[in-house]
């Protein structure tokens, strides 16, 4: 009864005492900055399980000299490990610092702090089970260290491939998003193109690219432009298909409309066709452009003399797992970026959708 | 700036979904007089629409003919401007855009760009110019329809229930508006309607219409002096008269076959 009572009473008594004291939450400075010491900590401790454990696999610890600004800096795998994970924590620092005086990105830093922690967190473990306390079978499970040896060993072969791959990525992906939209307002607008090309399409359209590939190696002139083709059909119909949707879904009364304004039918495939398919023609582009990382990746695999995909398999002959894992960190990266760019692309151009769709 | 309209004994057939002939209008006449206003008016399925779409060049009489200035109507043309009942903005641009669209269109628009500012401040909409058509309320859009359709400078502008799905308060505004527009730019109006009150308060003339066939039963010339008051004694009796008019059309219907 007499705690009932104290509760009963306290909001009126404390309307005084909320004001001087804040509210537990990222507004509060000291628990802001146990987030920013929860986000660091994370690294902190995979640097000193990094330090303080045995290393119990058999790898040679190898001096690499990396020269930078005309330093030569001599450093083992372990040595660029830890480097990078105290740039990580310092790059961290460094964002809640800027966070400090922003209540908006106090907010984000603090609801990403556990998930920060939990990365260094799995990153120690990971060293742990891999390289220290050897839990994983070898070597299939290389610890992160071993990881970064291999940007510290083959940096510059690994560059090469990285742009080999993005090279054909840009002129597969872009001519196969050309060719898909043209394809698509053509079948979309003409009836004609959609009776005679809709079928094939729509037929050749659910077979995976890679399927081509014998053929692709044998009539093209060279590797690289047979998988160019392999990426091209892969984008181009899954595009196409959707432009032409979402330009049949024009409604007629949009066309009416544009007439009467005195649009004359280019002018009505430019100006309400288009924008009214781009929705549908960026859902095409996002899906075509999965499906060309896996035919990119296939490709390089199976008949190419360089690019990220001939990396991991040139790296599995020689069981260098950790290579394989150090390329696909790459992909992840790079692929994760491409995906960016695209989302901030789509953003812009359907700007005007905001707030109409749900996201 | 304003076009008299010939209407000479226009039948108008289309297939419906199931593939039957419907007969939309049957033997039309009118006689629509340079810068008059003038609705149409009848209950659905009177062909209402119809004729206005057969103004603005959207289709084809099967018979009869129909002209403007003397000039025979074979398509659309910006010279008859049209505003739909609703959603015809295209939802990609924003007002401004939408409204220059015309302008862009018929490629003048940097001749004129000072009259998309015209045209936006005339429907009141200044301070919008960047908005998105849905983040607009309803009677903004129409607003902005009817501005999109007066920027380029027509001759009749065609209405086709721009009001039908405004809230009264809203609608009695935007009724003001369209009467001001007309007013100032004496452009020849022909109005869609099925709102007795808004075609007393904005007509020189009501033609009523009746369905199956859809055709002419009564043109009623309203001499009313404007400003009108819609609660005007005036008013109320050509209402009422009007009110008459439908309910001797609905006391012998044509049997219904088709339900």
């Amino acid at each position: 009864m007499s705690t009932a009572a104290v509760k009963l009473s306290a909001p009126v008594k404390a309307d005084s005492k909320a004001k001087s004291k804040a509210a537990w939450n990222y507004k509060n400075n000291v628990y802001f900055l146990l987030k920013l010491l929860l986000t660091v900590s994370g690294f902190i401790i995979a640097v000193l399980v990094n330090i303080a454990f045995p290393q119990k696999a058999a790898v040679v610890i190898k001096q690499y000299v990396l020269s930078v600004f005309g330093l030569n800096i001599s450093l083992t795998m372990n040595d660029a490990y830890i480097f990078l994970l105290a740039a990580i924590a310092v790059i961290y620092t460094g964002a809640g610092l800027r966070a400090w005086g922003n209540k908006d990105r106090r907010k984000i830093y603090s609801k990403r702090a556990a998930f920060r922690f939990a990365a260094g967190i799995a990153l120690a473990l990971w060293d742990i089970g891999g390289t220290k306390l050897q839990f994983f079978p070898q070597p299939f499970f290389p610890g992160p260290a071993q990881v970064v040896e291999a940007y510290l060993a083959d940096s510059e072969y690994l560059l090469q491939n990285t742009l080999y791959s993005l090279r054909l990525y840009a002129a597969g992906f872009s001519c196969g998003v050309l060719l898909g939209v043209g394809t698509g307002i053509l079948i979309g607008w003409f009836p004609k193109v959609y009776y005679w090309v809709f079928p094939v399409l729509k037929i050749t359209g659910v077979v995976p690219a890679v399927a081509w590939m014998p053929f692709a190696l044998t009539l093209l002139p060279n590797s690289f432009t047979a998988a160019v083709f392999l990426i091209v059909i892969c984008a181009w119909f899954q595009i196409a298909f959707l432009t032409a949707q979402g330009i049949q879904s024009t409604p007629k009364q949009s066309f009416e409309a544009a007439r009467i304004l005195g649009s004359n039918s280019i002018d009505q495939i430019l100006h309400v066709a288009i924008p009214h398919a781009m929705p549908d023609i960026f859902t095409g582009i996002t899906s075509a452009n999965a499906m060309a990382f896996t035919t990119l990746v296939m490709s390089e695999m199976l008949g190419q003399p360089g690019g990220l995909g001939y990396y991991i398999n040139q790296s599995k002959v020689w069981s260098a797992y950790y290579k394989v894992l150090a390329a696909i960190v790459i992909m992840a990266v790079l692929f994760s970026l491409i995906n960016h760019i695209i989302g901030r692309i789509q953003k812009h151009t359907l700007r005007w959708q905001e707030g109409v769709v749900k996201k | 700036m304003s076009s008299s309209i010939n209407i000479q004994n226009v039948d108008r057939i289309y297939t419906d979904t199931d593939g039957k002939a419907v007969q939309a209008l049957k033997s039309v006449d009118l006689d629509i007089r340079a810068g008059e206003f003038i609705s149409l008016i009848g209950p659905s399925g009177c062909g209402k629409t119809t004729l206005l779409r057969l103004i603005a060049g959207l289709d084809k009489p099967q018979a009869g003919s129909l002209s403007i200035d003397g000039g025979k109507i074979a398509g659309t043309a910006p010279e008859r401007g049209y505003v739909f009942q609703q959603g015809s903005l295209f939802p990609w641009l924003d007002v401004e855009h939408n409204i220059a669209y015309g302008l862009r269109a018929r490629g003048v628009l940097r001749q004129r760009k000072a009259n998309v500012e015209k045209y936006i401040s005339m429907v009141g909409l200044e301070g919008f110019e960047k908005s998105y058509p849905h983040q607009i309320s309803g009677g903004m859009a129409q607003r902005v329809a009817i501005a999109r359709a007066l920027i380029n400078e027509p001759k009749a502008l065609l209405l086709d229930e721009p009001m039908g799905a405004l809230d009264s308060f809203t609608r009695a505004d935007l009724q003001d508006k369209l009467l001001e527009l007309w007013q100032k730019n004496g452009t020849t109006m022909i109005l869609v309607t099925h709102d007795i009150d808004e075609a007393i308060y904005l007509s020189d003339r009501i033609v009523i219409m009746t369905p199956r066939p859809g055709r002419i039963s009564r043109v009623i010339d309203v001499t009313l002096p404007r400003p009108r008051h819609r609660g005007g004694a005036g008013f109320l009796a050509l209402r009422r008269e009007i009110l008459e008019l439908f309910e001797l059309a609905q006391a012998q219907p044509q049997p219904e076959y088709n339900i």
